[in-house]
């Protein structure tokens, strides 16, 4: 970056600091001549753009959402439909992913699954996001004995580690896509709070936060209007990858038997059944899962373009 | 005069701007630099002087960069040795040390361990002789226990220590050339004092070809004997040390020269060079430097005067300088400051070496 | 050295007693009556007393959690209600098949996540990197138990080279451990990649390459052996991850190890079970994570000297 920065080296730069260093007033004038700097949305979007994999992610992410909205209203046969006369058979024309052990259309299933299997993971995240942020602000802002606290209980749920804590809240909350999500939620909360307590930490120490202080502001309202913004980068960056993350666990505790129950058309729940028909109708283990792995890894390229346009130094 | 150990000539060195165009940092730059004498090279920010030094040691990245005119060490030509033998050059022929100490040191190897790697590289030693070698290097530049140092690992070593250190690896396998990138800029003022004593003992010693390159004018009055001037990727003036400060020519060094404070003379504000370092990307097409040049007239920006010997191993880049000519800077401080920014002014204001400009060396794009 | 592993050692005592305090409240966590849930919808009232006296849910809070921490050093951790045997014996087999299956997957993740990521950086924007960076986040992206159901469709069912699932051999860990791998092999890649490129800028490095070392000793002995230490951290959180996710695989390759129990015993509200379970498995990360910081203690000196 320092590279690029000093070749192009616009004259004028440089000028307008030593200016404001209390020098040469004469080389004012100059900083007029600099181009008008673009509004900070438009170069993120030129920069966004630019990353072909991160578009195409979004892309598809915004198709899935699409899915998730209109597809059950959408789709070729009812999902929980049997037919005995097509069990276990393969991609046809009438059906074009196949059907299940009952008959039911894998397609169908899969499209009115979005909505469950996308809809559990975001609301996980999304819950899980907002604990953990208030707690990480909590804990970033106050700092001493509050701050210890919350970061030695945040220790706590670290060492029950990756899916493990969510399956242990399940185990104690009993079973249900409700729970797996609750489970998913709570496992999120930790790492959430560490990354915003550390922006915290780092944007506290910024100057215009002393500023604010200086100028009396509440600590309220230092917290909301000067912190949390210093923060939304990593934040928007973070809930990205954790999106993705949070499909695979969720599907996982469904795969387990842990979420949904075998009639729902949850992606994770597809297949632990299909896993009996390995042999006879592999397209059953194909489609959901090809379906969750696209899916994650749109949420993964959206967020390495996001991470990388919004701040390059974490690369 | 018996034959340079190091010639350059007329150096080009353009780094990539994107995927078709380039944009071209130095050019046209030729001196050369002789057995046991240290040859100065000073500029503000951005000159191209580290660029020149890391072109004649080829570290720059051929991904982004390319280099083209000739380089002559010792009678070979660098430029056209194969990788293979660059890498046995360097580091054995020529070795070169940089502005920071601290961070140039690997800080996960012990001190005598990456010694002996240069050591082990270039010779075939056993342990033992590279113990001793070793020990040897760092009694060479002052360090008063080399075997406890040998031990240590960066971190638990002072700036001026890594930088005795940095020397004692480059020296360690007796090269004809070193070359100093602004070696003494990150130290405090009484090590630097000591460290240019080291060079001039190492000069004096071994007589070593020594290239500093630096922004403190200071600096080189005190350790050169000759100084080459650039400004903008090429060279202005060059000239022995004493000739060039009493009797500098072109508007450039005169300027450059003028804006070092002294002691024993009190000025409210010192003369400065109003405007900045032309962008690389938008050099003016005659004299770089006439955009900001006092005496500049419109035959200037017409074509880039060639450089031209004006006197006993002088040579100047400005067809309308003379010795003694005064040239009218406007007292005023700051004009010296470029795309470095504020950090520069407050220097020159502040600073009693005459810093010329901040550290450049950082934004120079190295071999990847 | 040996100070700042005992230190490292001692940091771990507290952390483990909150732990243990947090799985043994586990129990107590279960909503309406753990001892009811246990005996099931057609227990009469004297089968969940006899239920609760035998947990010893009718003790005092505090002599119940000595109780339980006694056992937890004495290997006594009480009966597996399904299974009718001590859970100390239920988890004793299961045990070296578990930790059998995380080191194979660790060993392999990390030599090829580690070699992808070298190739990538020294490839750095060349159609290599590209091809390691589209492995890693696939790799990141794949949900385990399908790369492991589709690795069984291919070897077994297709091919018939291994075996669907069990353990009686070596080659029932192959396709295991490959599935169970794939997402930290991708993490590893990942930070080994951007490690090196930021280690590969460095100043030392051009000092080492004005020595005149060979590329490949600079990019080994110098930029590699300082990215091992932001390998190292990554490591020892990820591999949490990967104990978990034996939970996962085990139930997709039947094999019956710790994580398959775990299954089945929440399934069957075998809550002693479950609870031992969770304990083991905080207590084999809280151990990889010592072994980590130490490895960090021998690769970083800048550590040992605090």
């Amino acid at each position: 970056m320092a590279e690029k920065t000093k070749l192009k080296g616009a004259p004028g730069e440089g000028d307008a600091t030593a200016a404001t260093a209390g020098a040469g007033a004469s080389e004012f004038a100059r900083g007029e001549e600099l181009p008008r700097a673009q509004s900070p949305a438009r170069q993120f979007l030129k920069k966004f753009l630019r990353r072909k994999t991160a578009v195409a992610g979004f892309v598809f992410i915004v198709l899935m959402l699409v899915i998730a909205v209109i597809g059950p209203s959408v789709v070729p046969y009812d999902p929980n439909q049997y037919d005995y006369s097509a069990l276990l058979s393969g991609p046809t024309a009438a059906h074009i992913w196949g059907t299940d052990e009952f008959g039911r259309d894998v397609f169908s299933r899969l499209v009115a699954g979005t909505q469950l299997s996308l809809g559990t993971a975001l609301t996980a995240s999304v819950i899980g996001t907002a604990a953990g942020v208030v707690f990480g602000l909590i804990a970033g802002f106050c700092g001493g004995l509050v701050d210890a606290f919350i970061m030695r209980v945040c220790d706590v749920m670290f060492a029950f580690p990756g899916i493990l804590l969510a399956i242990a809240v399940v185990a104690i909350i009993g079973p249900g896509l409700t729970n797996v999500m609750i489970g998913v939620a709570v496992f999120t909360v930790p790492s959430f709070a560490r990354i915003i307590r550390g922006a915290v930490l780092e944007v506290r120490s910024e100057l215009y936060v002393e500023a604010a202080r200086s100028v009396g502001c509440s600590s309220r309202r230092i917290m909301f209007v000067h912190i949390l913004p210093g923060t939304m980068q990593a934040l928007i960056v973070n809930f990205t990858m954790n999106v993705g993350g949070a499909i695979l666990s969720a599907s996982s505790l469904s795969f387990l038997g842990f979420g949904a129950s075998v009639t729902q058309p949850e992606w994770g729940a597809m297949l632990s059944q299909s896993r009996n028909y390995l042999a006879t109708a592999p397209h059953l283990v194909l489609f959901p899962g090809l379906l969750i792995f696209l899916t994650v890894l749109a949420f993964n390229l959206f967020g390495d373009g996001l991470r990388d346009t919004l701040d390059p130094k974490l690369n | 005069m018996q034959d340079a150990l190091l010639e350059v000539r007329d150096l080009k060195v353009e780094f990539k701007r994107d995927r078709k165009s380039w944009i071209t940092a130095v050019r046209g730059v030729s001196f050369s630099i002789h057995a046991g004498e240290i040859v100065g090279l000073v500029g503000e920010s951005g000159c191209g002087k580290s660029v020149t030094s890391l072109a004649v040691m080829r570290l720059l990245s051929k991904a982004t960069s390319r280099t083209s005119g000739s380089v002559v060490m010792d009678g070979r030509s660098i430029l056209e040795l194969s990788d293979r033998e660059m890498r046995d050059a360097r580091g054995n022929d020529f070795s070169m040390i940089f502005q920071e100490p601290m961070s140039s040191l690997n800080p996960i190897m012990r001190v005598g361990d990456q010694l002996a790697e240069a050591l082990r590289l270039h010779n075939d030693l056993s342990r033992e002789e590279i113990h001793a070698r070793s020990v040897e290097a760092l009694r060479l530049v002052g360090i008063p226990e080399p075997e406890v140092t040998l031990r240590n690992y960066p971190h638990e070593l002072s700036g001026g220590m890594c930088q005795r250190v940095m020397i004692a690896m480059a020296m360690s396998c007796e090269p004809k050339l070193l070359i100093a990138d602004e070696p003494t800029t990150a130290l405090d003022v009484t090590i630097q004092a000591q460290i240019l004593a080291l060079m001039e003992r190492i000069r004096a010693e071994r007589n070593t070809g020594i290239l500093l390159i630096t922004h403190d004018l200071g600096v080189v009055a005190e350790t050169c004997s000759r100084v080459i001037v650039m400004y903008a990727g090429g060279i202005v003036e060059e000239a022995p040390v004493e000739e060039l400060f009493e009797r500098p020519r072109h508007p450039y060094t005169k300027g450059l020269i003028a804006s070092v404070p002294r002691l024993g003379r009190r000025v409210h504000r010192l003369p400065s060079i109003p405007g900045s370092v032309p962008d690389l990307a938008a050099m003016p097409a005659g004299c770089r430097f006439a955009p900001r040049c006092p005496m500049a007239r419109p035959a200037c920006e017409a074509k880039v005067p060639a450089l031209v010997q004006v006197g006993e191993g002088h040579r100047c880049a400005c067809p309308y300088a003379a010795a003694g000519a005064s040239v009218e800077y406007a007292a005023g401080i700051g004009g010296l400051a470029d795309g470095a920014g504020a950090a520069d002014a407050t220097a020159a204001a502040s600073g009693a070496t005459g810093d010329v400009s901040a550290q450049d060396a950082k934004g120079v794009p190295t071999h990847e | 050295m040996g100070r700042y592993f005992l230190k490292r050692m001692l940091s771990m005592i507290p952390l483990f007693f909150v732990i243990s305090i947090v799985v043994f409240l586990f129990i107590h966590l279960i909503p309406g009556d753990a001892a009811r849930m246990i005996a099931g919808k057609n227990a009469t009232g004297g089968d969940i007393e006899l239920i609760r006296q035998q947990l010893g849910l009718d003790k005092p809070l505090l002599r119940q959690y000595l109780d339980y921490m006694g056992g937890l050093f004495t290997g006594n951790l009480g009966m597996s209600y399904k299974n009718s045997q001590t859970v100390w014996s239920l988890l004793v087999p299961r045990f070296p098949i578990t930790i059998y299956l995380t080191i194979c997957s660790i060993t392999w993740s990390a030599l090829i996540g580690i070699f992808l990521g070298v190739v990538s950086a020294i490839n750095r924007g060349k159609a290599l990197d590209l091809v390691g960076m589209v492995v890693a986040i696939s790799g990141l992206s794949i949900p385990s138990f399908w790369l492991g159901l589709e690795l069984m469709q291919l070897f077994s069912v297709a091919l018939g080279w291994l075996p669907t699932g069990g353990v009686d051999d070596w080659r029932g860990y192959i396709m295991p451990s490959l599935a169970m791998g794939a997402g930290i092999m991708a993490i590893l890649a990942r930070v080994t990649r951007s490690s090196m490129i930021e280690n590969l800028g460095k100043d030392y490095i051009r000092t080492a390459r004005a020595k005149g070392l060979p590329e490949s000793k600079v990019i080994m002995r110098h930029a590699f052996k300082n990215s091992s230490i932001d390998v190292v951290t990554v490591a020892a959180l990820q591999i949490g991850a990967l104990i978990a996710g034996s939970v996962v695989i085990e139930t997709v390759f039947s094999i019956p190890g710790m994580g398959r129990l775990l299954v089945d015993s929440i399934n069957y509200r075998d809550y002693q079970v479950v609870q031992a379970l969770i304990m083991f498995f905080s207590l084999e990360y809280m151990v990889i994570n010592l072994l980590a910081d130490v490895l960090y203690g021998v690769i970083n000196p800048r550590v040992r000297f605090d």
